[in-house]
C-alpha cells in the first residue's frame, strides 16, 4: 500500500463525519438547536458568576417580587432570585442530562453489541429479558431506586435514570451489531486471528455510530425530562439546590399569583428540550438516512 | 393466534416474578422501615405492629409469605392506612386513573392522526411545517408546564372549568388534554411518516389513476397501512400515560392510583408499592397483548412471523 493510497482510505474513513457535517449546513432548525443549546449552556455556568446574588441567599423581608431592572426574572418566596437560581438548576438538569446518558451509553452498548456478536440462544436470552423489562412501568422503578436510597443525591438520581434509559440503546445497537456480524470483512478479521473483543471495537462498533450517536442525543432530552419529573413529584433534587423541574414544581404552585415563578423556569426548560431535539433530528437525518423518513 | 397468547402469557410468568423479587429486594435493602416515622414509636409499641405484619420474620420466610399471598391474588395490607388491603385501595382510585388515561388516549389519537396526516398530504409546504412545528411544541412542553398553564387561562382567568377535583363531566377536559397532547405529537409524526412512507406506494398510484377522489385515496386506501407504526406505538404509549397521569393527577388534585403511588414510596409502605407496581405490570402486559393482536389483525403480513 502506498502512502497516497493510505491516505485515500484514511479520507474515506472520515466521510461520515463529513457527509453529516454537509448535511448539518444544510438544516436550519438544527443548527439554531445547536446555537441555542451552547448559548444556554454557557449561560447557565457562567451567569451565576456574573451576577451579585448566589442561588441560596434568602432575603426574606423581601419576598417575592415581580421581575424588574434588579431582579430580571423576580424573586422567589424566600426573596432569592430567581435568574441565578434558573442557572444553577439548569447546571443540575444539563449534568443529569449527560450523565444518565452516558451511563445508559455505555450499558446499553455494551450489553447490544454483545448480544448482537454472541447471537444464538444467548441472544435470544439477553433480548428476552430486555424485552420483559422494556414492558415495566419506567418511572416507577425509577421512582423505587431513588426512594430505596435515602441519600437523595445527584449520582443516585442519574445512576436510576440511566439504569432505565440503556434499553432501547442496547436493541439499536444489537440489531446493527447483527447485520454487519455476517459481513465478509469481519469473516477476514477472523481468519486473520482478531480476537472477539478487537473485532467488536475496531470492526463492529464503529460502524454503528451513526446510530449510537443519533439515539444519545435523543436520549439527553428524554433524561431532563424524567429528572424533572422525579423532581416536579418532589423525589429528585432536593433544596436549597434546584433543577429545572424543582423550580417549575414551585412556580406552578403559585401560579394564580407570582406567575413569573413559573414561566422563565419553563421558557429555560422548553427551548432546551428544543434545542436539543432539533439536534437529534437534525443528526438523524444526517447519519442515519434510513431512520429519517 | 391463540398461540402468541398463550406464550405471551406464559411469559408474563417469569416477568412478574423478576418484578416481584426486584421490587421487593429493593425495598427491603432501602434504609428504614415503615414504622419509623419523625416521631419515633415507643420501642415496644413498634415491635407490636412489626410482629403484627411478619415483618419481624426472616426476610427469606416474608419473602415467601409474600410469594404465596401473590398466588392467590393477595397484596396484602397497607401500613400506612391501617384496615385498608392494597387492593381495596387499588380497587378504590384505579378507575380513576384509567378514565383518565383512556381520555387522554383518545385525545392523542384523535388530535394525532389528522394533524399527522395533513402534514404528509401536505408534504413540502408551509402547512406541514406549521403542524410539526406544532407537534415539536407538544414534545417539548411537559405536562407539568402545560398543566399549570391551562389552569390558569381556562379555570383562573377564563372560569370555564374548575381548577381541581374530579366530580363533574367538564373536570375531565384539562387533565385530559394535558396528559394526551404530548402523545398526540408524537403520533402525529409517526402517522405522518407512515403516510408519507404509504403514499409513495405503487397501489396508491394504481387508485389515483383510476379516478379516486385524493380524500378517498387516503382515507380508504393508504390510512390503514399509515397508521401501523401508531399501532405500535400504543403499547410504550400506554406505560408512559400511566407515568403520566402521576403528574396530572398532582396538578389538578386527582384522586387517582398516582398520588397514592408517590406517597407509599416516599413513607416505604412496602405492600402498596409492590402491590402497585405489580398491578400495573400486568396491565401493561396486557395491553401489550391487546396491540399485537390488533396489529396482526390489522396487518396479514405480521400473521406469519
Amino acid at each position: 500500500m502506498t502512502k497516497h493510497e493510505r491516505e485515500q482510505i484514511a479520507n474515506d474513513a472520515t466521510s461520515l463525519g463529513r457527509d453529516a457535517w454537509e448535511q448539518i449546513k444544510r438544516n436550519r432548525m438544527a443548527q439554531i438547536g445547536g446555537v441555542l443549546f451552547i448559548t444556554i449552556t454557557l449561560l447557565c455556568w457562567i451567569g451565576p458568576a456574573l451576577s451579585s446574588y448566589s442561588f441560596e441567599q434568602q432575603n426574606l423581608a423581601y419576598g417575592p417580587q415581580a421581575p424588574s431592572t434588579e431582579h430580571w426574572f423576580g424573586t422567589d418566596d424566600l426573596g432569592r432570585d430567581l435568574f441565578v437560581r434558573i442557572l444553577t438548576g439548569g447546571q443540575v438538569s444539563i449534568s443529569v442530562g449527560f450523565a444518565a446518558t452516558l451511563v445508559a451509553l455505555i450499558i446499553g452498548v455494551t450489553y447490544g453489541s454483545i448480544a448482537g456478536y454472541v447471537g444464538g440462544k444467548s441472544e435470544d436470552l439477553m433480548m428476552r429479558f430486555v424485552d420483559a423489562v422494556y414492558a415495566l412501568p419506567f418511572t416507577m422503578i425509577v421512582i423505587i431506586l431513588t426512594v430505596t436510597f435515602n441519600e437523595k443525591n445527584l449520582i443516585l438520581i442519574f445512576m436510576a435514570i440511566g439504569a432505565v434509559e440503556w434499553l432501547t440503546m442496547a436493541r439499536i445497537v444489537r440489531g446493527q451489531t447483527r447485520a454487519l456480524r455476517k459481513l465478509n470483512y469481519v469473516d477476514a478479521a477472523k481468519v486473520y486471528g482478531a480476537s472477539h473483543l478487537s473485532i467488536l471495537l475496531k470492526h463492529i462498533l464503529p460502524n454503528c455510530l451513526g446510530p449510537i450517536i443519533v439515539y444519545t442525543t435523543l436520549t439527553i432530552p428524554a433524561v431532563i425530562l424524567l429528572e424533572s419529573v422525579l423532581s416536579f413529584l418532589g423525589l429528585g433534587v432536593q433544596p436549597p439546590m434546584s433543577s429545572w423541574g424543582v423550580l417549575i414544581n414551585e412556580g406552578a404552585k403559585k401560579i394564580d399569583i407570582y406567575p413569573w415563578q413559573l414561566i422563565f423556569p419553563a421558557i429555560f426548560f422548553s427551548l432546551t428540550l428544543f434545542a436539543l431535539n432539533f439536534i437529534g433530528d437534525g443528526l438523524r437525518d444526517a447519519l442515519d438516512p434510513k431512520e429519517s423518513k | 393466534m391463540f398461540n402468541l397468547i398463550a406464550r405471551r402469557l406464559l411469559q408474563a410468568i417469569p416477568t412478574l416474578w423478576v418484578v416481584a423479587t426486584a421490587t421487593f429486594l429493593l425495598l427491603r435493602l432501602a434504609p428504614g422501615g415503615p414504622f419509623d416515622d419523625e416521631k419515633p414509636l415507643a420501642p415496644e409499641i413498634k415491635e407490636q405492629i412489626e410482629a403484627h405484619y411478619g415483618l419481624n420474620l426472616p426476610l427469606h420466610e416474608q419473602y415467601f409469605a409474600f410469594l404465596g399471598n401473590l398466588l392467590k391474588g393477595d397484596f396484602g395490607p397497607s401500613y400506612k392506612y391501617p384496615g385498608w388491603d392494597v387492593q381495596e385501595i387499588i380497587a378504590q382510585a384505579f378507575p380513576v386513573s384509567l378514565e383518565l388515561g383512556l381520555w387522554g388516549l383518545l385525545i392523542a389519537l384523535s388530535v394525532g392522526i389528522p394533524i399527522g396526516t395533513l402534514a404528509a398530504i401536505k408534504h413540502n409546504t408551509s402547512t406541514e411545517t406549521g403542524l410539526m412545528g406544532f407537534a415539536m411544541v407538544g414534545i417539548c412542553l411537559p405536562s407539568f408546564v402545560i398543566g399549570p398553564i391551562l389552569l390558569l387561562i381556562f379555570s383562573l382567568t377564563l372560569n370555564w372549568f374548575n381548577p381541581l377535583g374530579w366530580s363533574y363531566a367538564s373536570d375531565r377536559v384539562l387533565p385530559a388534554v394535558t396528559l394526551g397532547l404530548l402523545y398526540a405529537a408524537y403520533i402525529a409524526r409517526l402517522a405522518r411518516s407512515g403516510m408519507l412512507d404509504v403514499l409513495r406506494h405503487d397501489y396508491i398510484r394504481t387508485a389515483r389513476a383510476k379516478g379516486l377522489a385524493e380524500r378517498a385515496v387516503v382515507i380508504r386506501h393508504a390510512l390503514r397501512t399509515a397508521l401501523y407504526p401508531v399501532v405500535a406505538y400504543l403499547g410504550p404509549a400506554a406505560a408512559g400515560l400511566i407515568s403520566g397521569s402521576f403528574v396530572v393527577e398532582t396538578i389538578f388534585f386527582i384522586p387517582g392510583l398516582g398520588p397514592f403511588f408517590v406517597n407509599a414510596a416516599l413513607n416505604r409502605d412496602y405492600q402498596m408499592v409492590m402491590g402497585t407496581v405489580l398491578f400495573y405490570a400486568v396491565l401493561i402486559i396486557l395491553f401489550n397483548l391487546i396491540v399485537d393482536i390488533i396489529q396482526m389483525w390489522m396487518n396479514p403480513r405480521a400473521r406469519h412471523d
